[in-house]
């Protein structure tokens, strides 16, 4: 018929092999989820719930696997650990701040981490959860580079626990502020410390948008509570 | 703006990385080596104290502004999970929610507490 042969299928396991497929749809899905969130202005439409929904539905309409998505998707993967080293620079900007509020930022990160991680061990064992899903919930509460190297020195499944994590950040982005209201917290530092504490990268982004003091102060819990889950877990999974 | 200063806070940020990964490997203590390259580069911060253009500060600044987007990889995998899930779903609904409400009330009450303390006992 037609004079010209395509090569669909070779064209389609060329596609669905090379990095440049999992790059282009990871941000193609971000822009499309940061796009959704400024038209709807709705805290409920976060980019990245909006961008993981998609390429889900992508990936399985198209069949292609999660490790063949992993292809390009690791490139993008990669830079949560120079990510996770940049947050040294809200550290060092909010120095002078940090220093004055020293007590409530420290005890405020201590007593999140310690609440954060006993509470995920204990419920989870509640509810009927192994052990390993234990283990996956634990970290939960640190910036995903964290979490997830955590979730794989102690047994967990990291996979799963980045998920969880991830999860945890888009609650925060979410019900953080409306608790806030309601529990009377309206000390701008206070509610930072809270969503940085619990809420990570992903819950200090909407503490941007609410005040430049509430994303400092959250941006720097964020960075202090990867550091105190890090050395709290190994301590507290001996004992719960 | 030359591109220059960002290869330089690149050059920082990755350099602080494999310190951290070096170092944590090499003492053979279970810890994140990105948070301890984090601790690094706070370091070289407090120490260089760089100005608001330089590669120090606009590397960092340009992978936080899409910090984002570094997540959306990793929160694909729930669709190897999704299975795990289904089966899961009570103890991972009430294990993550439950936890996250109390270690979120708990904090912002204690740092509330304390800020209202530090301000009226100055």
């Amino acid at each position: 018929m037609t004079p010209v042969l395509l090569h669909g299928h070779e064209t389609w396991t060329w596609l669905t092999t090379s990095p440049l497929f999992g790059i282009t749809v990871t941000i193609a899905a971000y822009a499309l989820g940061r796009v959704l969130h400024e038209r709807t202005g709705s805290p409920v439409v976060q980019p990245v719930l909006v961008a993981i929904v998609a390429i889900v539905v992508v990936l399985k309409v198209c069949g292609i696997s999660y490790a063949h998505y992993l292809v390009g998707g690791s490139y993008v993967d990669f830079w949560l650990g120079p990510a996770t080293v940049a947050l040294a620079l809200p550290l060092h900007h909010e120095w002078h701040l940090v220093r004055r509020a020293a007590a409530p930022v420290l005890t405020g990160v201590l007593a999140g981490a310690l609440v954060s991680v006993t509470t995920a061990i204990v419920v989870t064992n509640l509810a009927g959860g192994s052990r390993v899903l234990q283990l996956t919930m634990a970290p939960k509460a640190a910036t995903t580079p964290v979490s997830l190297a955590l979730s794989a020195q102690i047994g967990g499944i990291p996979a799963l626990t980045a998920v969880l994590t991830i999860i945890a950040g888009i609650t925060g982005a979410i019900c953080g502020p409306w608790i806030l209201d309601r529990i009377g917290v309206r000390d701008l530092r206070a509610r930072g410390i809270a969503m940085g504490s619990v809420s990570h990268g992903i819950g200090t982004a909407r503490a941007l948008t609410e005040s430049r003091t509430e994303g400092a102060f959250s941006a720097l819990c964020m960075g202090l509570t990867a550091v105190a889950t890090s050395v709290l877990v190994p301590l507290l999974i001996l004992v719960l | 703006m030359s591109n220059a200063p960002v290869l330089k806070g690149l050059l920082a940020l990755l350099t602080c990385q494999l310190g951290g990964e070096i170092l944590v490997r090499l003492s053979g203590v279970h810890f994140p080596g990105p948070v301890v390259g984090m601790l690094l580069f706070l370091v070289v911060l407090r120490v260089c104290k760089p100005a608001e253009t330089s590669g120090l500060v606009t590397a960092p600044s340009l992978l936080l502004r899409h910090l984002h987007l570094l997540f959306i990889p990793a929160g694909v995998g729930i669709v190897v999970y999704l299975g795990t899930i289904r089966d899961n779903a009570w103890p991972l609904a009430a294990g993550l929610w439950i936890s996250w409400l109390a270690g979120f009330v708990a904090t912002a009450l204690t740092a509330s507490a304390l800020m209202r303390f530090l301000r009226d006992h100055p």
